[in-house]
């Protein structure tokens, strides 16, 4: 019997997955099947490999990893002292209700599904997208893709069930693009992951409609740790998308995830993300792609929620011609820090990169972007070009920029850069002038300000977006 | 590259050739007024530890460069004191030459300017002639930038510097030029420079450090200038040790209500070179505008910080730092500018241009912001580019070599920098010294 603990009296009128915050804050209470119970030692990387069934060399790389995370000290000496708030020991890293995702809506047990339908997320995959999966807490609950994009040779699944479906494919990627050691928060997560999705592309496919994963947190106290691999084999195309809730708990929660995405020649990979955790999840995810010989990997990460975000997707440019880009926006309202950024390493000849970032402080927000662009020796004709905007809309509210650029050698053009701003007086004069209210004119010109960057979201997104920020402006001039 | 760094090096309490048996041996030759500071100075350093891999105020340092073995303090000089005939290319004679951190000879100031009140002195001579001032003004701004021990080291072992003091209300129209210069293999020098600019004065100064001969040295100084309200400094340091020499040189400028800073920096010298500048905005109308141009060849490292704090409303800074790379030199700027929660109205700019003139040299920029007030204006830009090839081919073509016409680029490159002097003759002089250096 599951009781509904709501905190929201209005419904929103159209929920697209994960970009409405109010719209995810309400949870199910639960009963778990699996629960690896509070705090982190061997016998949690046990539990949860064994209820996995795995494999002995996933054993080890788990229980290898959970050593090189108690090794590594946090990075408090760079990033923000609020990570000492997190109590690694009060935290549980593995609930679910069973290791197999169900293939429709009608299988997925009746809380579970009532969630995801709150979400609008079955209504959704109706309308435009060619598969979801959907991970409640640590397993993915439902996890389905339609036949005709399947029939192409696409693979798309849960990494638990990739892991034991496809090792060859599994094994040759798992791992190569994050190595464990990279940071502590990706030798956390190889510890202890537990779904995220796992997709091949065969060559030459071009996925028409975007596949989409939706992660949901319910239980307080709780470490969501998926871990996502993405292959795009030769000349083949891909649209991925990720939206995120949780419920407010008055208690830290913790989401550390990995992706890494593999674009093989010509390859093209497109990564959404919209981030919309509740403001009591730190959120601190690895997420890198490696780009071989004309392919192309383009993040559009938009972050809105959690305490702290420390999220840098990068683009290793490994093959000739390859081209890494990353789009940025973030909104960080009273609370809240949004550290982002990108992170481009040029290891080719020709190799070009992209950084646009966006950023909005509201009240006594903080944003943050924090990029590294390397180009090291020997190469020629590499470019990255890097902007950074951000807008300040109250007195008190906060902004950063903590750019890292190394050049070598003299065949390459690289630039940067940013400004802080707040809205102009002139605009909402004018706007004013004409009828409009103040707050419908702040809301306006920052529209104004995140719209070109918000165009290239697909449509459900960018609506939603618009509104949000409609949303999040209200009752913050003045 | 790791955004996340990986291991914590452990920080090991070096202290070098400054070992306190050397400190106590600094101290009988110093005047004993001087002897609580220093001391309690020679603690701060002897207990800080060496900057570390992790320490975000030194990433991309070579740190290992900075060991401080095998120098002498205190040494004496032996080259007879040649420095006046490497001075700056302008009119004015140098007031105080310094050799190996004493004072070996000096120009007295024009009657008009004594008459007015101007000082131009040694620190041992200000302690004397105006104590109070120098208590309120030496040594007294925070470091921010990560050279907490060397700063220390610096106040420890320093032997002499100069002291300029322009009253309330004086303009002085001559530039006022400073000598500070080095002999002998190993040695280690202390330079300093306190100018103190009282409200609606006006003055220039020119520090000159150089080595009288090639051996490598090493220089660690301080220069900090003082602008009162509505005064205006106008400052540059010529550092050109010899290519052997390490140097360390900390600034710190305090900008006053309606005052106005420029200062120059010109790296041309040095083995391997850190220059920390801090600029604080404390009354609105302020404004400081820091400038550098580094030529950086060989296998030489330039190690450029710099801060920007605007801590009163209406308050402005901009910083334009130009590096031209060649052979396998490395570079590293990292400036920061922060707007402090009340300082609405601030204008700040930062930005760092790096031309690369071979494969092999490494650019490193870290251009960093840290705003707390909404109502500002602050931008920043960092490029790294080669030679425009158009540019390169038009000289070319009308038959210049290319080594001439590196030059010439590099000379318009830097030119947006040197325009920005409003001295004919001092821009005149600069570019000398950087020709020379490039015939070195």
């Amino acid at each position: 019997m599951s009781e509904i603990t709501d905190t929201l009296e209005t419904t929103m009128e159209n929920p697209v997955a994960g970009i409405d915050q109010s719209n995810g804050n309400f949870k199910y209470d639960m009963t778990y099947d699996f629960d690896a119970g509070t705090g982190l030692n061997e016998r949690t990387v046990d539990y949860i490999s064994s209820v996995k069934k795995e494999a002995q060399w996933i054993h080890e790389f788990r229980q290898s990893a959970l050593k090189t995370f108690f090794a590594k000290p946090l990075p408090t000496h760079w990033a923000s002292k609020d990570l000492e708030n997190i109590n690694f020991d009060k935290i549980r890293y593995y609930l679910s209700q069973g290791q197999k995702p169900k293939r429709t809506w009608d299988e997925v047990p009746d809380d579970i599904k009532r969630t995801f339908e709150r979400l609008g997320i079955p209504e959704q995959e109706r309308k435009f997208l060619a598969g979801v999966e959907a991970q409640f807490d640590s397993e993915a609950a439902y996890s389905n893709i339609k036949e005709a994009v399947s029939k192409q040779g696409v693979i798309f699944m849960n990494s638990t069930e990739g892991l034991r479906e496809h090792p060859e494919i599994f094994r040759k990627f798992f791992g190569k693009v994050i190595p464990t050691s990279d940071n502590k928060f990706s030798a956390l997560n190889s510890a202890v992951f537990s779904g995220g999705s796992f997709i091949y592309v065969p060559p030459g496919v071009k996925v028409s409609h975007p596949l989409q994963a939706y992660f949901r947190i319910n239980a307080e106290n709780f470490g969501q740790f998926e871990r996502t691999l993405i292959i795009c084999d030769e000349g083949s195309e891909l649209t991925y998308m990720e939206g995120c809730t949780a419920p407010k708990f008055s208690t830290a929660t913790l989401h550390s995830a990995v992706v890494e995405l593999v674009a093989l020649k010509g390859a093209k990979i497109q990564y959404i993300t919209v981030q919309n955790w509740s403001s009591n999840v730190f959120n601190l995810v690895t997420k890198r792609g490696l780009a071989h010989e004309e392919s192309e990997i383009k993040w559009i990460d938009c972050n809105i929620g959690s305490r702290l975000t420390m999220k840098y997707p990068g683009v290793v440019l490994k093959g000739r011609k390859a081209r890494g880009e990353v789009i940025s926006i973030a909104l960080a309202n009273d609370g809240q820090h949004q550290d982002t950024g990108a992170k481009m390493v040029h290891a080719a000849d020709e190799t070009t990169s992209t950084v646009v970032s966006k950023s909005i402080s509201v009240g006594q927000g903080r944003a943050t972007y924090r990029g590294v662009v390397h180009i090291p020796r020997h190469l020629k004709g590499c470019k990255n070009n890097t902007e950074c905007d951000a807008l300040l809309i109250n007195t008190n509210s906060r902004t950063d920029t903590y750019p890292a650029i190394t050049v070598r050698g003299d065949r390459h053009a690289v630039q940067h850069e940013a400004s802080v701003s707040k809205v102009s007086a002139e605009q909402i004069f004018y706007m004013q002038q004409r009828g409009l209210t103040e707050g419908q004119a702040m809301s306006l010109s920052v529209n104004g300000f995140v719209n070109d960057l918000a165009r290239q979201f697909p449509m459900e997104y960018s609506v939603e977006l618009k509104r949000l920020i409609d949303l999040e402006m209200e009752g913050s001039v003045g | 590259m790791a955004l996340v760094s990986t291991d914590t090096a452990v920080a090991v309490p070096h202290v070098g050739s400054f070992t306190s048996a050397a400190f106590e041996k600094h101290l009988s030759g110093s005047p004993s007024w001087w002897h609580a500071r220093k001391r309690a100075a020679y603690e701060r350093f002897a207990a800080l530890p060496m900057p570390t891999r992790t320490d975000e105020s030194w990433r991309f340092s070579t740190i290992s460069g900075f060991k401080l073995d095998g120098f002498v303090p205190d040494a004496p000089d032996l080259s007879g004191a040649k420095a006046a005939q490497v001075a700056f290319a302008i009119a004015a004679e140098p007031t105080l030459i310094f050799v190996n951190g004493r004072l070996a000879s000096r120009n007295p100031l024009p009657e008009s300017l004594s008459s007015r009140g101007v000082v131009v002195s040694t620190l041992s001579e200000a302690a004397r002639t105006n104590p109070e001032l120098l208590r309120e003004h030496f040594m007294a701004q925070p470091q921010k930038l990560g050279s907490a021990k060397f700063a220390a080291l610096h106040e420890a072992f320093i032997a002499d510097g100069a002291f300029v003091h322009v009253p309330r209300g004086v303009e002085v129209t001559e530039p006022i030029v400073l000598i500070h210069s080095a002999s002998g293999a190993g040695t280690a020098v202390f330079p300093h420079t306190l100018v103190i600019a009282e409200d609606n004065s006006k003055v220039t100064v020119v520090d000159h450090f150089l080595s009288n001969d090639q051996f490598g040295q090493f220089a660690c100084g301080a220069n900090d200038l003082y602008a009162g309200h509505g005064a205006k400094i106008t400052y540059t340091a010529a550092q050109c040790w010899s290519l052997e020499s390490l140097s360390m040189q900390f600034n710190s400028t305090v900008v006053r209500r309606d005052a106005r800073v420029q200062s120059l920096n010109l790296h041309l010298g040095a083995k391997q070179a850190r220059h920390e500048s801090l600029s604080q905005l404390q009354a609105p109308g302020g404004f400081s505008e820091m400038l550098a141009l580094t030529v950086a060849s060989g296998s030489r490292e330039f190690d450029q910080r710099t801060l920007q704090i605007h801590q009163a409303p209406n308050t402005k800074s901009d910083l334009l730092y130009k590096n031209a790379l060649l052979d396998k030199s490395r570079t590293i700027f990292s400036g920061l500018i922060i707007v402090d929660p009340d300082a609405q109205k601030t204008d700040a700019y930062q930005s760092n241009r790096n031309l690369m003139l071979s494969e092999d040299a490494e650019s490193n920029s870290l251009p960093g912001l840290e705003i707390q007030a909404n109502d500002v204006r602050c931008t920043h830009g960092a490029t790294s580019a080669p030679i425009d090839a158009d540019q390169a081919f038009y000289l070319k073509s009308r038959g210049i070599p290319e080594k001439a016409a590196h030059e010439l680029l590099i000379f318009g490159f830097f030119e947006d920098v040197l325009s920005r002097l409003e001295s004919e003759e001092l821009h005149s002089a600069i570019r000398d010294l950087i020709r020379k250096r490039f015939a070195r």
